[in-house]
């Protein structure tokens, strides 16, 4: 069971979170323009990957506010936490 | 009766008598006993029958890892627990016990045939035997199994015991209350860290705290009255609490912790009553540290399974703390030092013992004290054949090999009444490896071992290897100190003598002249697993230890083979000729011992058990005879039977009352979402299909909502209530997903918006009058408001007052009937209601539940999400081609609508089904097709929707067909168990295809 720090209310028990998959894929600004093959990549395409990933997690039972994290998914740590719409940070590339 | 129990302990009240019944039988102990100590006091051995072979079995430890004292606790149908450990189940007046896996009883039973049949049944016999023929597995083999096995009862009505959850917080847990557990207790207390101590025992202290040999001292005392006194020490620290009788039955990551505390298992009946019997602790600490000690390992030798044959320390335990012997004439079987305090502890209470070391010499101090006491010791020697039934009565040994792979000279035979094991310590790291932590293999002394300790988790004490006592204190001091970063000096001069060496000969399959498919050397004695069949399944080509265990099933017993898995593994290793090192261990899973039901689900049982919602007139639906649905958690009114109405019966009314003059609905329960903002009406444009920027105030629009794949995922009206303020409404099941998919959006894809969500459900109850008749009875409730069609049309809404209070009034219809939803602050829902009815009563308004709902909704075609659609259906394929705008430059999931796969036109589509008998209806979920001859038969789809309509006097139908749009008219079949049903394709809207009744 995970300790999340929400970055707007600190630390909080995982149960009062949801998880919502992997972060930083935008919504394409212009989906019309898209082939069946690009429109398929942002619509199905994710990432499931040993090691450090990015993801999008909401507290879903607090402030209900979306934010990001960065998890080891080797070992579940989370060794980052930040708001939507900030950079990751550099050292987790 | 023969009394074992030879001297007094400190541990043993014999002040206080306590009776107990074992299979019937009464017998006595005292308070402090065991149920296994009070059994063996009563020179009781004999508990139970072995699963497969159904050989007698008896005691063979004192604590958690007991394979065979497996008892069913009580007797009553609500109040029996299976899988209780005697030797962990404190004794109570008035205990009722029974031997679990033995029927008819422990002396005599059936299953023992199995012991002489046993060649028959070899590792994986279960999978070979019992696979074929497959019509006897339910009739013969399972109730067969199920019989002669008798797993434990369990109880049959629910369980009337009160249990309990906590959460708490500490700076540091301790797990185990043993030497190194106390000095990391009080070292974290001591130094400002908010602390708990657990221990599973009754009082703190390990196995060190009846050690009572000389050759053991701490600071010139027995170590066990030097831990007595730091037991004192550490109760007055206000940093620190000591919880007992409290295990730990799982370590999750980030240090979050199940602990299981026993509140009233040890009492008597009359004081049990009406206290919380369990409690669960969820527990996060900062630092965590494990001191959870070690067990004894048993020793793999033929007929090792026999009563009477108990792990070394056991006897120990028995011994010192509970004043038991385990027999008057005892053999001690060991590979190592330990089993020597044993001997010292049996020979200073008289009692007359000899040792067996596989060991070729040895010369500790121990040792030295046991030859000038005069104990026999054969060195060199191993055990090989053990005899009588129902206890051991004698064994055979001989000299070992100079290898130690065979035996040699001559089989000496002694007589004993009890015969000890030991075969050296296997550190419990189950919590080290719960928490995700990885093992090490230590060659020397063949143990595993945690591999790193994390800056938030750390082992101490034998659990972390370390085995003497000096060790024990010095290691675990300095650990404690790096890991909580202090510096404390408390056992700076603590001065430790331990004259226990740590050499070990390991021999995980002891040898025997016998061929070992002649013997049984028992590995798993809960599950009856023996030498033999590990060898068997590597022969049979089975290489990983995953698959070997579970094809044995060697480790998969109730006590998850805290004794096994250890000679599993290294017999797999010896036999396949690789170090045990590199095969891994099993994965060890909570609960760490079997946890009830009932600790689980603490307080959240009967009416708490789930969450339940009723809206604000529910009262008035209960006291209406009202049968209820569940909509997600909340509790909706299904129909109102009438003097003795069947279901049929009553929506068939209701859903006529409706039509010809009035029906009300409690609509309280669809989601309400409030959504303000300068860019509230952009913001509906890009989650609907249709548009939304040109709706005027004070009108209402249905809107359809997708998923980013073109799929339907809810529906509702939504009301503009001023220039920047929208009322949404969602289905009832949908609410709070649509609130969480809007925000995600709002808050991840276009934070730019200037809009603002929120739930506001809650906030009002919601009656919904429908019905030829229903401007009238509005009429009656608002006098002042201009009901006509000019000023308050359909698809638009109203503000008045009713007494004073504001409500908002929508036109609006799920029915095809001329409808209003009034809603109103929720705390008024039940006088609206009231009123309604009253209001309502010359016109028969007739309250309806959510099935004559879905009947209106069906003759008028509307669908219902999640019941019509199932998250494959796009707008088209509802024939809801009309709602999707083809201006707008973007939409939730618009791109996915010209998708290859969405464009395709055999896609399943919503159509209207007729049957050709109008009386015959349809059953949900029925399949459909167009030709019952061929094979396979091509289904074509299936009916989503059936009813009969009270308002058509036929059966209607909506369902999903292949290719369905251009099947208007065409004959299908309904192929039924019995018959076929004939239907033909119809519309989708079988009522009032020109909406009149909107505005009649
Ligand atoms: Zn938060």
């Amino acid at each position: 069971m995970f300790l999340i720090n929400c970055p707007f209310c600190g630390e909080r028990d995982q149960s009062e979170f949801s998880s919502g998959g992997e972060a930083h894929i935008v919504r394409p600004k212009q989906p019309t323009e898209l082939s069946d093959d690009e429109w398929a990549e942002y619509l199905f395409m994710r990432k499931n990957i040993k090691g450090i990933q990015f993801e999008r997690w909401n507290h879903v039972h607090g402030c209900r506010k979306w934010f990001n994290v960065v998890r080891d998914t080797s070992n579940d740590k989370i060794l980052s936490v930040y708001k939507m719409g900030e950079k990751p940070p550099v050292n987790y590339k | 009766m023969p009394n074992y129990r030879i001297h007094k302990t400190e541990y043993i009240d014999e002040t206080k008598r306590v009776s107990f019944k074992y299979d019937g039988k009464t017998y006595f102990g005292y308070e402090g006993d065991t149920l296994a100590s009070a059994l063996l006091a009563n020179g009781i051995h004999l508990v139970g029958r072995s699963f497969k072979y159904h050989r007698p079995r008896g005691i063979v430890s004192c604590g958690a890892e007991e394979p065979n004292a497996i008892c069913q606790i009580g007797s009553k149908k609500d109040l029996t627990e299976p899988n209780v450990r005697a030797t962990e189940l404190e004794l109570y007046e008035g205990l009722e016990a029974s031997s679990q896996n033995c029927w008819p009883n422990v002396k005599f039973d059936i299953g023992g045939i199995n012991n002489f049949i046993s060649p028959l049944i070899p590792a994986g016999f279960y999978y070979k035997t019992f696979m074929w023929p497959k019509s006897f597995w339910k009739k013969v083999y399972e109730p067969l199994i199920r019989l002669s096995a008798g797993l434990g009862k369990s109880p049959t009505e629910p369980d009337p015991d009160i249990y309990d959850h906590k959460y708490v917080h500490y700076d540091v847990l301790v797990i185990g209350g043993g030497v190194s557990g106390i000095i990391a207790a009080k070292m974290a207390a001591k130094n400002n860290f908010k602390t708990l101590l657990v221990d599973d025992k009754k009082i703190l202290g390990g196995s060190t705290i009846y050690q009572n040999n000389e050759s053991i001292k701490i600071d010139d005392k027995l170590s066990s009255e030097w831990l007595k006194n730091e037991i004192q020490e550490i109760k007055k620290l206000s940093n620190l609490s000591i919880k007992t009788r409290t295990s730990i039955a799982a370590y999750h990551g980030y240090n979050f912790l199940l602990a299981k505390e026993n509140l009233t298992d040890h009492l008597p009946e009359e004081k049990k009553e009406n206290k919380i019997r369990q409690r669960l602790w969820k527990i996060r600490a900062k630092k965590v540290v494990i001191a959870t000690g070690s067990i004894e390992r048993p020793l793999v030798f033929n007929n090792n399974d026999r009563p009477g044959i108990l792990l070394s320390n056991s006897i120990n335990k028995y011994l010192d703390y509970y004043g038991v012997t385990c027999g008057e004439n005892i053999i001690l079987f060991t590979n190592n030092d330990s089993a020597y305090e044993t001997s010292i502890s049996l020979h200073k209470k008289g009692i007359k013992n000899i040792i067996v070391d596989l060991r070729k010499s040895a010369s500790s101090e121990l040792i030295k004290q046991a030859e000038s006491l005069g104990i026999k010791i054969y060195f060199n020697h191993v055990v090989t054949n053990t005899f009588g039934y129902r206890k051991i009565n004698s064994l055979e040994i001989m000299k070992l090999s100079e290898d130690g792979n065979t035996t040699v000279g001559n089989k000496i035979k002694l007589s004993c009444d009890c015969l000890g094991m030991s075969g050296g310590w296997t550190p419990m790291v189950h919590m080290h490896t719960q928490s995700g932590g990885k093992l090490d293999f230590r060659d020397e002394d063949q143990v595993f071992l945690p591999k790193e300790n994390s800056e938030d988790q750390i082992s101490v004490g034998s659990c972390n290897g370390d085995f003497d006592l000096e060790n024990i204190i010095d290691k675990t001091v300095n650990k404690i100190n790096k890991f909580l970063d202090i510096d404390n000096q408390d056992y700076q001069d603590t001065n430790i003598i331990c004259s226990k060496e740590n050499d070990k000969r390991n021999i995980w399959l002891l040898p025997n002249k016998i061929p070992l498919g002649k013997t049984k050397c028992f590995i798993d004695f809960q599950n009856d697993s023996t030498a033999k069949d590990i060898k068997l399944a590597l022969k049979e080509g089975f290489r990983s230890i995953e698959h070997v265990k579970r094809y044995t099933t060697t480790g998969m017993a109730t006590d998850q083979g805290k004794l096994s898995n250890m000679h599993a593994l290294g017999i797999i290793a010896d036999t396949a000729g690789v170090k045990m090192g590199t095969l891994g261990t099993t994965t060890f899973r909570p609960p760490f011992t079997p946890l009830t039901f009932g600790t689980l689900v603490g307080r959240n049982v009967g009416k708490f058990f789930e969450v339940v919602r009723k809206t604000s007139m529910h009262e008035w639906h209960v006291k209406n005879n009202a049968e209820f649905e569940n909509v997600g958690q909340w509790k909706r009114p299904w129909y109102y039977p009438k003097n003795g109405e069947n279901m049929h019966d009553a929506v068939q009314r209701e859903s006529k009352a409706a039509r010809d003059s009035a029906g009300i609905l409690d609509a309280s329960t669809l989601g309400k979402i409030d959504i303000q903002g300068s860019d509230a009406s952009e913001f509906l444009n890009r989650v609907y299909t249709n548009a939304w920027s040109k709706l005027a105030i004070g009108k209402c629009r249905y809107g359809l909502m997708l998923n980013e794949d073109g799929m339907v995922y809810d529906d509702g009206v939504t009301t503009r209530i001023s220039e920047n303020h929208y009322l949404m409404t969602t289905t009832t099941g949908g609410a709070a997903n649509v609130l969480s998919k809007l925000e995600d959006y709002l808050q991840t894809e276009w934070p730019e918006l200037d809009v603002y969500l929120t739930s506001v459900t809650d906030h009002y109850s919601t009656a919904s009058i429908c019905g030829p008749n229903s401007k009238k009875i509005l009429n009656k409730l608002f006098p002042n408001l201009d009901l006509s069609d000019e000023n308050f049309p359909h698809m638009s809404f109203k503000e008045d007052k009713l007494e004073n209070i504001n409500c908002r009034i929508m036109r609006i219809s799920f029915t095809g009937e001329q409808s209003y939803e009034i809603n109103i602050e929720s705390k008024y829902g039940h006088s609206l209601w009231k009123m309604c009815i009253e209001a309502g009563k010359e016109f028969n308004l007739t309250p309806y539940g959510t099935e004559t709902m879905h009947l209106l909704r069906a003759e008028k075609g509307f669908i219902i999400v999640g019941q019509d659609t199932d998250g494959t259906m796009t707008p088209s394929d509802l024939q809801m081609d009309w709602i999707v705008s083809k201006k707008k430059f973007d939409f939730i999931g618009k791109r996915s609508l010209y998708r290859s796969d969405t464009v395709r036109e055999d896609r399943k589509q919503l159509v209207g089904l007729l049957t050709d008998d109008p009386k015959e209806i349809l059953e949900e979920g029925a399949q459909i097709v167009s030709n019952v001859k061929s094979k396979p038969i091509d289904m074509l789809g299936h009916v989503t929707s059936s009813y009969f309509s009270p308002n058509l006097n036929k059966s209607i139908a909506l369902a999903v067909v292949r290719s369905g749009k251009t099947m208007k008219g065409q004959k299908l079949i309904i192929p039924m168990e019995n018959k076929n049903i004939n239907v033909t394709v119809s519309d989708t809207i079988f009522l009032d295809k020109e909406n009149k009744r909107l505005n009649a």
